[in-house]
């Protein structure tokens, strides 16, 4: 019973996967929140990087992918691990620095990964995942797999040289690759407007003769339909595009941010902005969901991160002896 | 049969038979392609594989070894040429914190296939941009694996190795040894990836050299011999894991330890090797000082004079080992 007025996503994408999504959306959300409760309580140490209030950006940019297409993603990257199909309990428990955790407890929240499920992994270099998107768009294109990447990078790393070395040289041999960039306006403390020399990074695409466009990045609808064009484009062979998802992050940088650089009234007009219920309004309205079920979600969402943390916290640590194992796949003699 | 080709013809024999053995084997590097490689290594390879697999890559270091990394890491085994060793400072962010670490950092999900060749040293006139032997600066990184081949029969079986190898290996080509003949076996052979080579045996001294300068020490030795001085000559071939045995073993025999290697003298795989000898038993059988040959402290400079000034030549190490012997050190 949908009309062309109704949003893309409604019109686009089943029930299931929008509910899926919306349930994603709380997921992450929830686990970002788990995430630093447990740092606050000295349960994780080190620092870790919150997507809060970017969830419809992680989750419009993965409802269209399946296992065997590929993410990579930035330090910020909780999101996008989750969004990819993460298991929250091996999550928490790389985070809690355990066995059981995604990458062995050696990783933590910089580096985690899912490569199972297509996520790369998360990157502590500003724009180090780029060319990496760019070789496995390489190698998918030269082994037939149809398989598209995806690039998560911030603002902060359009200004790397490695995010223009990449997009040339993704445009020059047509690879099947997606740059998605989570503009959330600072790059650490340094906004756009001081460190970046054109208004919108979609801009920069114009440099690559690579399509580019600027969404609402808190509108799931508007992310999710601008990647279903540009994975569309890859998988035809016509090449790679650049997304430029317009966001807002309400934690700090990391955990040592003081919010010195920007205002309680900018953080309190983008927290109304909330993706959230912006994503469940719009169910509702649509009647995918009714208020109670969205209730319900939350709560299981609460519930699932609570079991999550449970299995991080009774899960074994590494053992020291193994502190050189997987540096090389087979040990040195 | 004895057949000899080059250092560059063995190199790229080896290239061929990994690109006919596995498609998921690419080349990369700027112009490898027509052009045959700035050092015409990859040569014609392009006619037989395309450009395809033979790519050229526009001139982004960094970029490109990022994608070599991202390939390596999703299913192929990207063998990627530097133009000139001294590029890798470009991409030092990819090779260091990625190819080296992913693999770690990710407990293990993944291994990175990868080989990059660099062609190093100085020799060619060619100044302090494109004339360094940077391999200590990876040899620091675990996660790594640092080649130096010799001989066109390493340079092949070597090669061959590292691209069986399931992580980066990093395979420093000295520039002025692409022209040496040697004897190459036709077809696939491997030569082991961390073991040294005794290039000549001798009971006075050991001289630990790398690269150009396992030649150059194996002409000191002849005339060393001449004087009553008998050398043996290791060649390293591998400073990342380092043959520690082989060297030891030679050092309990002769005493007396020399190393030489191109490479600035400070800091660098002479003074791996004396505290390799110095914290253990071997120390205890040496009769004189260790000595390090290495680079001038200083840029390499462009004036041919100036130029051999900078790296050890035969006639340094035929005085050091002379003065070592005879007791003047």
């Amino acid at each position: 019973m949908s009309d062309a007025n109704d949003p893309w996503a409604i019109r686009n994408l089943t029930p299931e996967t929008l509910r899926e999504s919306l349930r994603k959306m709380y997921l992450i959300r929830k686990f970002e929140e788990g995430a630093e409760d447990s740092y606050t309580r000295g349960l994780i140490h080190g620092t870790m990087h919150l997507s809060i209030g970017q969830e419809a950006s992680a989750v419009g940019a993965c409802v269209g992918l399946s296992d065997s297409d590929k993410i990579t993603s930035t330090h910020r990257g909780h999101g996008h691990c989750v969004a990819k199909g993460a298991d929250m309990g091996r999550m928490f428990a790389e985070f809690f620095g355990k066995e059981t955790g995604y990458c062995r407890g050696r990783g933590g929240s910089m580096h985690i990964a899912d490569v199972e499920k297509g996520n790369l992994g998360a990157n502590g270099i500003v724009g180090g995942g780029l060319p990496i998107a760019v070789g496995a768009a390489l190698t998918a294109k030269r082994l037939n797999t149809g398989a598209v990447t995806v690039c998560f990078f911030g603002d902060g790393a359009n200004n790397e040289g490695a995010f223009h070395e990449a997009l040339n040289m993704a445009a020059v041999w047509k690879l099947p690759v997606v740059f998605f960039c989570e503009n959330n306006r600072y790059g650490m403390s340094t906004s756009t407007e001081r460190s970046t020399s054109v208004k919108q990074i979609a801009d920069r695409a114009a440099g690559y003769s690579m399509p580019g466009v600027t969404v609402d990045g808190n509108d799931f609808s508007a992310v999710a339909h601008a990647m279903q064009t540009a994975t569309d484009r890859a998988k035809a062979g016509e090449g790679p595009s650049l997304i430029e998802s317009m966001t807002y992050r309400w934690r700090g940088h990391s955990k040592s941010d003081r919010n010195r650089y920007r205002t309680k009234d900018e953080i309190a007009e983008w927290m109304e902005r909330d993706p959230i219920p912006r994503m469940a309004e719009m169910l509702i309205a649509h009647g995918i969901l009714d208020a109670d079920s969205v209730a319900a979600m939350e709560i299981a969402a609460d519930r699932t991160i609570a079991e999550a943390i449970e299995f991080a916290a009774n899960s074994p640590a590494p053992n020291v002896t193994d502190l050189t194992r997987d540096v090389y796949t087979r040990p040195l003699t | 049969m004895s057949r000899e080709l080059s250092y560059a013809e063995a190199i790229r024999e080896a290239m061929d038979i990994a690109l006919s053995e596995d498609e998921r084997t690419i080349l990369m590097g700027e112009d490898i392609g027509v052009y045959g490689g700035a050092f015409q290594v990859t040569g014609n390879l392009i006619d037989k594989y395309g450009p395809d697999r033979v790519m050229d890559t526009p001139i982004s270091e960094l970029g490109g070894a990022g994608v070599a990394v991202g390939a390596a890491m999703t299913g192929l085994r990207p063998i990627f040429e530097f133009q000139f060793s001294d590029f890798a400072a470009l991409a030092m962010e990819q090779i260091v914190n990625q190819a080296a670490k992913v693999r770690y950092m990710l407990g293990g999900a993944v291994s990175i296939p990868l080989v990059m060749r660099f062609p190093a040293g100085s020799g060619t006139g060619a100044a302090a941009q494109h004339s360094q032997s940077l391999e200590a600066w990876l040899a620091h990184v675990p996660g790594l694996k640092v080649l130096q081949p010799t001989t066109p029969y390493d340079a092949k079986g070597l090669l061959l190795a590292a691209i069986d190898d399931p992580d980066p290996v990093m395979i420093f080509e000295h520039k002025l040894l692409y022209k040496m003949k040697g004897e190459v076996p036709e077809g696939r052979y491997t030569v082991p990836i961390g073991k040294a080579a005794v290039r000549r045996g001798g009971s006075d001294v050991t001289i630990v050299a790398t690269s150009i300068m396992v030649h150059k020490a194996l002409d000191a030795a002849k005339v060393l011999a001449e004087s009553g001085i008998e050398a043996e000559v290791i060649d390293l071939r591998c400073i990342r894991p380092i043959d520690r045995e082989t060297v030891l073993a030679s050092v309990r025999k002769t005493a007396r330890l020399v190393c030489v290697y191109e490479a600035v003298k400070t800091l660098g795989i002479g003074a791996e090797i004396s505290a390799m000898v110095a914290e253990s038993d071997a120390f205890d059988y040496l009769d004189g000082p260790i000595v390090r040959l290495g680079g001038a402290e200083c840029p390499i400079p462009y004036n041919p004079d100036l130029e051999k000034a900078a790296v050890p030549q035969v006639p340094d190490i035929i005085t050091a080992v002379r003065d070592l012997v005879e007791g003047r050190r």
